[in-house]
């Protein structure tokens, strides 16, 4: 294992540490070492939480900054913070106006979540949550409250932030935050495993020559292995998944934002979006914003995800918000 | 008849924790199958941090799964930290007023654990979760009639049937339920560990017996 260590059973704290350090001018620390918190956040706002394992990077602390989340829980790798975690999350958020916990579907962020919003509530603290679950591949279309959330979270945070940080109320942010996972879409490939540092090996197999198509950020087996495909087949693939589960149609505007799972090099990325944007465009659908890069991760695995969103008026202000964030500064 | 002295908890402790040091390898590997893989590395960690934060204390049994279960809860996370936590934590409550623990005694103090974990989650025997093993674990000590050295091996004995039961079904909970038909024919990485905790605790209980 080719990978920078000291006892791998600290590595979150390490990196947490190392990340305050680094970006000192956006987070600070608070009482809580697994809770990070926006250093600059609007007076008198509605306060944005979220929280979910560590191996992700820049997700989520990457996204804790002015105008997106206020706080971000912090767990282990790949698995949920504690409820205690939470539960400090949303105490440093909130302002008297109420905290939107925005994050991702998955069993343990669930239920930590939902000991951490009755624990808040004995506090007084009202916590309102969105569940993002973006990922096509982790369930049919028939069962949305199983799907995965993944990249897609980033525009339901940029959503529910920029509409807190304008004023919103807690029900206003988290309608924001609702209907920017509603008309969002992700699916993923993969073509490497990753590898937990403390467990020292992979923990799946992806076969060299092959791909795997609707890839979990945790590994989770995806809908179809195959042979590896070029950038322009893979391409139409994943547009073809996304595309294919919301009723995009001509006309249309969308955001779009394709991300390495980690290893795969900055440029291969951008081969795959000048396909994606072929595709896209093709279909008669405009581009109002994209992004490309490492956005959300899974350790050292190679591939990458699409993440399509459909923008209407009151989104399309939201998305262009100006934000300072690690994963996402955007003037 | 048979007892143990609360009191004498610490050493049964001990056994729970070496059973999932050792099997920390292993529970990666089955839960990495239809999971991420992280189950043997989260509860090695929780488990191991309890042990080291307890060498030197002294505690009876139930005080000793109410701190293990609050580490887990409190400290650890992922899924387990709440389900382990809640299970070890009101089992842990249930026993600390009991002077000597018997079959009723350990019955009474894992079904309330097992009624906790049903106040937060949905699952039911049937469905590849730990329930499966601690369940019918649990009916076993109940229906158990014999002395507590035989109600333990029964308890042992009907928490590795719950084990081996998960690798025929399909999931419904947790992050391999997404996964439907192909999570059948593999262990659930929980009902494993579950099996494991139960296994040394019967085993540890049974050095006083």
């Amino acid at each position: 294992m080719q990978r920078i260590l000291n006892d791998p059973d600290n590595i979150v704290d390490e990196m947490l540490e190392g990340f305050l350090k680094a970006h000192g001018d956006i987070v600070e620390k608070t009482g809580n070492k697994r809770v990070v918190k926006a250093k600059k956040i609007k007076a008198d706002k509605v306060g944005v939480a979220t929280g979910g394992g560590s191996g992700h990077k820049p997700a989520f602390i990457g996204y804790v900054g002015e105008n997106m989340c206020d706080t971000a829980a912090v767990g282990e790798i790949c698995s949920s913070p504690t409820a205690a975690a939470f539960l400090d999350s949303f105490r440093e958020a909130d302002q008297g106006k109420g905290v939107a916990c925005l994050y991702g579907n998955y069993s343990g962020d669930n239920m930590n979540v939902k000991m951490a919003v009755k624990m808040a509530k004995r506090e007084g603290i009202t916590v309102k949550t969105v569940v993002a679950n973006d990922d096509v591949a982790s369930a049919p279309k028939d069962q949305p409250e199983k799907r995965r959330g993944v990249a897609g979270e980033i525009f339901m945070w940029k959503a529910g932030g920029a509409k807190a940080a304008l004023g919103g109320t807690l029900d206003e942010v988290i309608a924001a935050a609702q209907k920017a996972i509603d008309q969002t879409r992700s699916v993923g490939i993969g073509l490497t495993p990753c590898t937990l540092p403390a467990v020292g090996h992979p923990n799946f197999e992806i076969k060299e020559g092959t791909m795997e198509v609707g890839i979990g950020h945790h590994g989770e087996p995806g809908i179809e292995v195959c042979p590896l495909e070029s950038a322009d087949q893979m391409a139409k693939r994943m547009v073809d998944i996304v595309i294919g589960d919301v009723p995009f149609e001509k006309g249309d505007e969308v955001a779009v934002l394709v991300s390495g799972l980690g290893a795969t090099p900055v440029m291969e990325l951008y081969v795959l979006y000048n396909e994606i944007e072929k595709l896209i465009g093709g279909r008669g659908i405009k581009i109002h914003r994209s992004y490309v890069g490492n956005y959300f991760t899974s350790l050292e695995m190679m591939g990458a995800t699409l993440t399509v969103m459909k923008l209407d008026d009151e989104l399309k202000e939201l998305v262009d918000l100006p934000i300072e964030t690690m994963g996402l500064t955007q003037i | 008849m048979g007892t143990f002295y609360n009191k004498d908890g610490k050493s049964v402790l001990q056994t729970v924790v070496k059973g999932i040091q050792e099997n920390k390898a292993y529970l990666g590997e089955v839960d990495g199958l239809i999971g991420d893989g992280d189950h043997g590395m989260n509860m090695n960690k929780g488990f191991s941090l309890f042990e080291t934060r307890f060498k030197e204390e002294e505690f009876t049994f139930a005080e000793g799964l109410y701190e293990l279960g609050n580490i887990l809860f409190s400290e650890i996370g992922g899924s387990m930290g709440p389900i382990y936590g809640t299970i070890l934590m009101d089992a842990g409550e249930a026993g600390e007023d009991f002077d000597a623990i018997g079959t009723k005694e350990l019955a009474q103090m894992l079904e309330t654990g097992l009624e906790g974990l049903y106040d937060i989650v949905e699952a039911k025997v049937g469905d590849k979760t730990l329930v499966d093993t601690l369940a019918p674990a649990v009916e076993a000590l109940k229906a158990s009639d014999g002395d507590f050295k035989s109600a333990l091996q029964d308890m042992k004995a009907a928490a590795e049937k719950g084990r081996d039961a998960t690798k025929d079904m399909v999931a419904k909970f947790g992050r391999s339920s997404r996964l439907g038909e192909r999570s059948r024919g593999v262990l659930d990485a929980g009902a494993t560990s579950c099996c494991i905790i139960l296994t040394a605790m019967a085993d540890g209980i049974l050095e006083y017996l």
